[in-house]
């Protein structure tokens, strides 16, 4: 019995748009074990929140999802059906989302909204839904929370709104959480505490935890694993340590150099920006998705799909020749984030 | 902690949509437009369907088998051609009425009534709602409340009842009702063009206008104006349907279109005793009046999912 | 809540009060209202004696404060043509009218909501694409018309439902079709559109995510919202409803308000007139607040200010 919670090989997402397939996500593949946090960096379309939303089969429904292989402990939930899958998200894992305005409904309490995943999903009553969620509360760090059931969404301020979605995905004490860009919507001193409170729950239950975000900061804060996107496909996995000390991919390193790090880059230096924009994914792009933008590009970038090189560490891999020149290793065989 | 990714262009996921796809393939807009306009089977079929009527009227001296007015009892009541009744005749295609009037040549004249009453009392409504909207939208506050009470007083009092009670006490014509019908269906352009305004007014280039001292004047008729045209159209589309339909239901009151003219709603009821032999009296003015308003509404409807595909739902 | 129920309130009064100034001034559009009060072939002195018993000679804000303090006390005047009390011939009639527009209303409302909600459920499939048929083809068709067209089919040519009078429930079925029908496009379009908004908000994301069934999640936390535009919306039809009362009970005979304020109109009956148009606007405006007091209830953004 291994301890892998989630295990993703090949998750491909096709979107039909007026002008062609969108091929949104193409051939991901991610794990992550318990008690494990994988952050998967990528700018904004790069396709990390519409993976994050298949694995939670909550995609569009024009979006087309491929896979194959999706299991959660060992247990296949892909294509498993909406009642099974109803049965399993909220319960076994959960989600926290970019937007914590938003994201609550307006017409419901806290209380309400807090204990009706759990009514769902155990055997509880009224009053243990209502005890689970008052201490769940405390647990984000949120004062008078028994008196917090009683109020409305817009009653409470974006962090606290923020914390009540986190404890309303703790409810029903789920092995997996995936946080989509949970602290982007809120004010710089507020990231900062959610990240923390993600981090010290995610150790104190023993879960796994996907956190999607653009934001090598908070990567660098608490990812043990990294996996980073490009254009649908992941170019880059390896431990947060490999990533910033040695990254491999062209466009890690762009992204590196476009953060300050105090006391080491100089005042009044030039922080990278990478040339060019993010190619349009609709149609089959031939070779390297990175290489019109990439500094270091060859004439063999363009010709035929990169594979996923393995690196000399183990759960390490380069979706690059160069890499592969430099490591002088065999393509992994895909998906070995 | 700083946002790190640089993304030159947009930002959002839409990037990954449209980037890539600028420039040579690209149909121009103009193209695309007509396209859209070709492509969209409400538009062509309401669009199709009002210029016949456009033309019904306009032509109906031309076209008009007979005279509209002239009456004759010795030929009155006969069933239009399609009737198993050995008194239908060719003469009168669509038969004739109580008084032996041509029904087809009423038909084509009352198309000229319910055309320019609507058109009229949608101008007259869309200009005084368009000013009271925009000025509400714009300045917003004090002015914003008064429009406001303005329009929820209109629309607390009945529109027909007022209009039929107000016909009744200034006697009624054609000026008459265009005029209380244009004074009374205002609301619904002011409401809309107000929350248009509101939207329109929040954006980055009337603000530019306003930093660069242009005159209030100018930011809403050369600013504003043009970006709430689309709606402005759209309701205008609706209201002209509304004016005519209101026109009709005041005829067929008596207190709208006066015998002898022929207005739809009139035709209607002067044939109302006739509904248990002759139905086709009703059905014929009704059909009318329906096509007209079905084609009106299908044109907005039409244009406002050809101009802002994006607003379709 | 409070506050909120008290500034609506507020606004409500002042604007029943502006209406009823326009109502009031309402006699003097036909020119000199004793003219038209005494009659046609009346003489001077009949005229003169109108305008001193009605008051006409004082000036127009002494007259109106006049009649406002008399409406309050439910006093609306006297109707020359009736013989009678005005007041009491309108609450004798209000209740038949009322009946009309609530059986008419909840007709919308039954085939509406249901169709919005499939409609937004199955967006741009054959069941929406229908609706929004029916829908476009509802709001053209001109109510008198289609009162008529309903008497011919159902009244005439199949015999199956009585054609005029009041006398049963059966009576009230057509026109509640015929009033209610109007009113059903609206209210789908607004339902539908706002299920549509509401299904791609995030917070339904979130209940979906929470595991939730897919019934709880359309009807807990979907309709919920989107209803509260429906219901000012009813609110608002319920009120032209009543002013389409006019036509619809002309045609099948109902003696309720709408038919009265028809028969006034044809005998010039100025306070009867002026009552109807106070009456139907002050309901109006009641319905509206207590519209607004109900999304207050409905949504808590409001409510809990």
């Amino acid at each position: 019995m291994s301890n892998k919670i989630l295990e993703v090989q090949d998750l491909t997402i096709d979107i039909p748009t007026p002008s062609g397939t969108l091929h949104a996500v193409q051939s991901v593949s991610i794990h992550v074990d318990r008690g494990e946090t994988l952050c998967i960096v990528g700018e904004s379309g790069c396709g990390k929140s519409l993976t994050s939303l298949a694995i939670m089969d909550l995609l569009p429904r024009k979006a087309v999802r491929k896979a194959t292989r999706l299991e959660l402990a060992g247990e296949s939930v892909f294509d498993i059906g909406e009642r099974r899958m109803s049965d399993i998200r909220g319960d076994r894992m959960s989600m926290i989302f970019q937007e914590p305005m938003t994201s609550l409904n307006p017409a419901y309490t806290i209380g309400d909204q807090l204990t009706e995943a759990l009514r769902r999903h155990k055997k509880v009553s009224r009053r243990e839904a209502r005890d689970r969620a008052v201490f769940l509360l405390e647990k984000v760090g949120i004062t008078a929370a028994a008196s917090r059931l009683g109020q409305y969404p817009h009653q409470l301020s974006g962090g606290l709104r923020q914390r009540v979605m986190i404890a309303m995905a703790l409810m029903c004490g789920p092995d997996l959480i995936i946080a989509d860009e949970p602290t982007t919507a809120l004010d710089v001193t507020i990231q900062a505490q959610i990240l923390h409170l993600l981090a010290e729950l995610q150790r104190e239950f023993n879960m796994g935890l996907i956190l999607i975000t653009h934001d090598l900061g908070v990567v660098a804060r608490i990812a043990d694993r990294v996996a980073v996107m490009y254009a649908g496909q992941i170019v880059e996995t390896g431990t947060a340590k490999q990533i910033f000390k040695n990254p491999a991919h062209p466009y890690t390193r762009g992204l590196l150099a476009c953060i300050p790090i105090p006391g080491q880059t100089a005042r009044g230096a030039h922080l990278g920006a990478i040339p060019g924009i993010v190619p349009s994914l609709v149609g089959r792009m031939p070779g390297c998705h990175f290489a019109s933008r990439c500094s270091e590009v060859r004439d063999n970038c363009t010709t035929a799909p990169i594979p996923q090189f393995e690196g000399a560490e183990p759960g390490r891999s380069v979706r690059c020749l160069l890499a592969d020149e430099a490591t002088g290793r065999e393509p992994a065989r895909e998906g070995a984030a | 902690m700083t946002d790190v990714i640089k993304t030159p262009v947009g930002g959002q996921g839409g990037s990954i949509l449209s980037s890539g796809l600028d420039g040579v393939l690209e149909p121009s807009p103009g193209s695309l437009l007509r396209k859209r306009i070709f492509g969209h089977a409400g538009l062509m079929i309401g669009g199709g369907v009002l210029l016949i009527i456009f033309l019904m009227a306009i032509l109906a001296p031309v076209i008009s088998p007979g005279d509209p007015y002239d009456q004759d009892l010795s030929r009155k009541l006969i069933p239009p051609v399609w009737h198993e009744s050995e008194k239908a005749t060719w003469e009168h295609p669509l038969g004739t009425d109580l008084l032996g009037r041509d029904y087809m040549s009423r038909l084509f004249y009352g198309a000229r009534i319910s055309l320019l009453i609507g058109f009229a009392a949608m101008l007259i409504s869309g200009v005084i709602g368009t000013t009271l909207g925009v000025l509400a939208g714009y300045f917003g506050g004090k002015v914003d409340m008064v429009v406001n009470f303005i329009i929820t007083t209109r629309l607390s009092m009945p529109v027909v009842l007022v209009a039929l009670a107000i016909v009744s006490l200034v006697g009624s014509s054609l000026t008459v009702v265009i005029w209380v019908l244009g004074l009374l269906i205002w609301d619904r352009f002011a409401v809309v063009m107000r929350s248009a305004t509101q939207q329109v007014r929040g954006l980055d280039f009337v603000a530019a206008a306003q930093s660069l001292g242009c005159s209030t004047r100018r930011i809403i008729l050369s600013e504003i104006m043009p970006n709430i045209a689309n709606q402005l159209i759209v309701i205008a589309t609706i209201e002209m349907a509304h004016a005519i339909l209101l026109e009709a239901a005041l005829s067929f009151l008596g207190l709208g279109v006066q015998p002898p003219d022929p207005g739809w709603g009139l035709m209607i009821a002067e044939a109302k005793g006739m509904i248990f032999f002759d139905a086709w009296l009703i059905t014929i003015p009704g059909v009318a009046l329906f096509a007209l308003v079905l084609s009106i509404n299908l044109v907005g409807d039409g244009m406002r999912d050809v101009t802002a595909p994006e607003n379709r739902n | 809540m409070i506050q909120f129920a008290l500034k609506r309130l507020g606004i409500a009064i002042l604007v029943a009060l502006t209406v009823s100034m326009l109502s009031f001034s309402m006699i003097y559009l036909s020119g000199d209202p004793a003219v038209a009060l005494a009659g046609e072939g009346a003489s001077q002195e009949d005229i003169e004696n109108v305008r001193r018993v009605y008051g006409f000679e004082r000036p127009i804000i002494v007259q109106y404060g006049d009649w406002l303090v008399r409406a309050l006390q439910g006093d609306l005047g006297h109707s020359n043509y009736l013989k009678s009390d005005v007041a009491s011939v309108v609450f004798e009639r209000l209740p038949t009218t009322m009946l009309l527009g609530a059986s008419a209303l909840a007709f919308a409302l039954i085939l509406a909501i249901p169709l919005g909600v499939v409609a937004a459920i199955r967006a741009n499939s054959m069941i929406d694409r229908v609706a929004l048929t029916i829908a476009v083809i509802g709001q053209a068709m001109p109510s008198f018309w289609f009162a008529l067209t309903l008497i011919l089919w159902f009244g005439i040519n199949w015999r199956m439902l009585p054609i005029t009078g009041t006398a049963s429930w059966l009576n009230f079925i057509m026109p509640s079709i015929a009033l209610g029908y109007y009113v059903t496009p609206a209210v789908m379009r607004l339902t539908r559109a706002g299920m549509l908004e509401v299904l791609s908000s995030d917070y339904i994301r979130t209940a979906r995510a929470k595991g939730l069934r897919p019934m709880t999640v359309l009807f807990k936390h979907a309709l919920r919202n989107a209803i509260i535009p429906v219901v000012s919306l009813s609110a608002v039809q319920f009120g032209f409803m009543l002013g389409g009362s006019i036509v619809i009970e002309t045609i099948f005979a109902i003696n309720g308000l709408g038919f009265l304020a028809w028969e006034s109109i044809q005998r010039a009956d100025l306070p009867m007139m002026q009552a109807i148009v106070l009456v139907f606007s002050v309901f109006y405006i009641l319905l509206t607040f207590l519209a607004d007091l109900l999304n207050g209830f409905l949504d808590p953004r409001i409510r809990v200010a």
